[in-house]
């Protein structure tokens, strides 16, 4: 079960889109998994032929959890992880009182005696989250097998609804109050704030759009974004993570969109490399993951993988954004609205369009200069349109 | 066999015979002895014609002397010739155990690596033919635990003629046993057979839900257990392991990780024995791959009996495999 957010403890699987036999490749598509955030598809990072699957729909199970074994292409199958057994109960784990050499120690009574269970269906139980002590054996000496417990796993699933909206909606509240309450607890913010001149790049998006059919145009929060994912260049500390005690740079710009959910809440899931995709390019993938987010469908690599998340506030009217980590990231940068204000420069007062940028860092990470620099860099990256 | 090549009708015991005289042919250091193997033909007639062939010199008649004509071939593998000892059975050659254990096995080691013993021993064992009790025991689980042996059990046509030119190749002591009811078995082997390779158990059947893990004289009733099985709509894997020392560990776990449950077909009996070893193997390396307690197939505790009814009940039988197999798959009544 991968981690699909700093926050995310357990997760339901909904559906397997493999079998055992079928061989996937890094990016295919194997798994829908149910989690505060909605339902995310879970890619696979290896290549080979999937074994065994060991999680059936309707389980939920902790992050962490094997969900199949897969095969590679030259080894032969490895053996699933060996999950710990359970400390036994007490009364077993009690040392035996002495005996003398012609006693025996009584032998427990038959209810009295753990569930007879082989090592694998112990194993899947654990895995699966059934309770074996409800589950019936049918295996030798009516111990219980890894059919039975394969069994019990898909009764416990059938009477379960899936979440309504409401719960899913309560879900994604509870992970969201995890995860930014712990941002506040752990993370030392520091907060600037830059106004920027936006009428060159205004200027520059009106004229492009202008060459464009409609369904091509271009957003300015695209601009905004491209500006951000260039800038990490200058100042590589604002993107990756806070793990461990230590900075651990992030391999690729990968910038979470913050995405507001029509029934509320919100995802900020990730636009891959942003710093290596063209303007057109950055457009179409964040449209379509605006309507992931909102449909359903986000991948998992999409939820794990942001190094650094943007959040524009603009359109709901307001002046300048505050924001709050997403842990382990260390910075967020916000946008205010876009409006015009008066601006003075060379002597005149004159109207331009204008944007608040605001940046929230880690000060574990980088210091008000740095964050200065990292502001000031997407501000000279504005005023070039022609080249993001 | 390679696939296209003509096959030639024969038995266990020719097979052997052929391999022999592949060995005596192919290398003039290699030579046979043993009690009755020239004049009498050895006495399951497995050496039948060779003295004609290859003169007394490269096929000795021995005096009734184990523990003398195995010291004999000790000395002349250590002077350079490529012995072949056969012992009659494997009940006679505790007499030798002194000159297999003490000596064979531990002269490499204890000549600081010096002088290894290129010596192959071959033994019938098993019960089956109403030898009765001091003809017919399956002690080749013993020989396993001794380090600096090697230990083959062919069970076919094609490791009875492909091991034993390995098994003279080897720079060290090997031990083959021949279960004695196998030599009137009779198939088709390939004409071009040859050597074969001793350090790999072999998949003899393949299947999904259980491994049935044998060797030597009862693989043939293993195998036909499976077929039961099958008509069941249980699918059982037959491993033979071919070699008890040292053991394919891997083969084992490998087949058990696959099919979670294992039955060991062994005509030894149960208690400190190879079957034993293998179980213990299991629990070491497949613990929590297993679904099902595995089970064993062995002979009677009781000293081989003479009567015929009472011989077939103390060894394992098909009817009996094919119940272990139920048992451990679960299968009630």
């Amino acid at each position: 079960m991968p981690s699909l957010g700093a926050d995310m403890e357990a997760g339901t699987l909904v559906e397997w889109r493999v079998k055992p036999g079928n061989s996937v490749k890094r990016g295919d598509i194997v798994a829908l998994v149910e989690t505060e955030k909605g339902v995310i598809e879970v890619e696979i990072f290896e290549e080979g032929t999937v074994d065994a699957l060991l999680v059936q729909p309707g389980a939920k199970v902790p992050v962490g959890t094997p969900l199949a074994t897969i095969r590679g292409e030259t080894q032969l199958a490895q053996p699933a992880p060996v999950i710990a057994e359970k400390p036994a109960e007490a009364a077993r784990k009690a040392p035996a009182p002495p005996v003398s050499p012609v006693e025996r120690a009584p032998i427990p009574s038959p209810s009295a005696r753990r569930p007879h269970i082989s090592p694998l269906a112990r194993r899947r139980a654990e895995e699966v989250g059934v309770d074996i002590a409800a589950v019936e054996g049918t295996g030798a000496d009516s111990s219980i097998t890894i059919a039975d417990i394969d069994r019990a796993a898909s009764q416990a699933v059938q009477p379960k609804a899936p979440a309504t909206a409401a719960e899913r909606q309560a879900g994604l509240r509870k992970a969201i109050a995890a995860a930014m309450a712990r941002s506040k607890r752990e993370i030392p913010h520091y907060y600037l704030g830059a106004e920027i001149d936006m009428s060159r790049a205004m200027t520059w998006l009106t004229a492009e759009n202008l060459k464009r059919p409609v369904t091509n145009r271009l957003l300015y929060s695209v601009l905004l974004i491209r500006a951000v994912a260039l800038a990490i260049h200058d100042v590589p500390e604002m993107n990756g993570f806070w793990i461990d005690g230590a900075f651990k740079p992030g391999q690729g710009v990968h910038v979470g969109v913050a995405v507001s959910l029509r029934q509320g809440g919100l995802v900020a899931p990730a636009l891959h490399d942003a710093d290596k995709k063209s303007l057109d390019e950055l457009m179409h993938d964040m449209l379509d993951l605006v309507n992931r987010a909102r449909a359903g469908g986000l991948r998992s690599s999409e939820m794990s993988d942001p190094t650094i998340t943007v959040t524009n506030l603009g359109e709901q009217g307001v002046e300048t954004v505050f924001g709050v980590i997403y842990p382990p990231q260390v910075a967020l940068v916000g946008f205010g609205k876009l409006a015009e204000r008066p601006w003075a420069a060379q002597g005149t007062i004159s109207a331009r369009p204008v944007i608040s940028a605001s940046l929230a860092a880690d000060h574990r990470v980088s210091d008000g200069h740095r964050g200065g620099r990292f502001l000031a860099a997407i501000d000279r990256l504005l005023q070039e349109p022609e080249k993001l | 066999m390679t696939a296209g090549s003509q096959t030639v009708k024969t038995t266990y015991r020719e097979a052997v015979r052929a391999a022999l005289r592949e060995a005596l042919q192919r290398d003039e250091r290699v030579f046979l002895m043993g009690e009755d193997v020239g004049r009498y033909g050895g006495c399951f007639a497995v050496s039948k014609g060779l003295l004609e062939e290859f003169g007394p010199e490269r096929i000795r008649d021995t005096p009734l002397s184990e523990s003398a004509f195995v010291g004999a071939g000790i000395g002349a593998a250590l002077g350079g010739a490529r012995p072949i000892v056969e012992i009659m059975t494997v009940n006679f050659s505790l007499l030798a155990l002194d000159q297999i254990v003490n000596n064979a096995a531990t002269i490499l080691h204890m000549s600081g690596g010096q002088f290894n013993i290129p010596l192959v021993i071959r033994m019938t064992t098993g019960a089956g033919r109403q030898l009765a009790a001091q003809h017919s025991h399956s002690l080749e689980g013993w020989y396993a635990h001794i380090p600096g042996i090697k230990v083959l059990t062919p069970a076919t046509l094609e490791d009875a003629r492909g091991m034993l030119w390995t098994a003279l190749e080897d720079p060290d002591p090997v031990l083959i046993f021949e279960h004695g009811s196998l030599y009137n078995m009779e198939g088709e082997l390939a004409e071009d057979a040859g050597p074969v390779e001793i350090d790999k158990a072999a998949v003899r059947r393949a299947g999904t839900d259980i491994s049935l893990i044998t060797y030597g004289g009862t693989l043939v009733k293993t195998l036909e257990a499976a077929e039961e099985l099958g008509r069941d709509g249980i699918s059982a894997e037959v491993i033979d392991l071919r070699t008890l020392r040292p053991l394919d560990t891997a083969a084992i776990v490998e087949s058990v990780s696959r099919t979670h449950r294992a039955v060991i077909v062994d005509e030894g009996w149960k208690s400190g024995s190879i079957s034993a070893e293998i179980m213990a193997r299991i629990m070491e390396n497949a613990f929590y791959e297993l679904d099902a307690p595995p089970a064993r197939v062995c002979s009677a505790e009781v000293p081989m009996p003479y009567p015929k009814h009472l011989e077939d009940a103390a060894v394992p039988q098909r009817p009996g495999i094919v119940a272990a197999a139920r048992k451990v798959m679960g299968c009630h009544g």
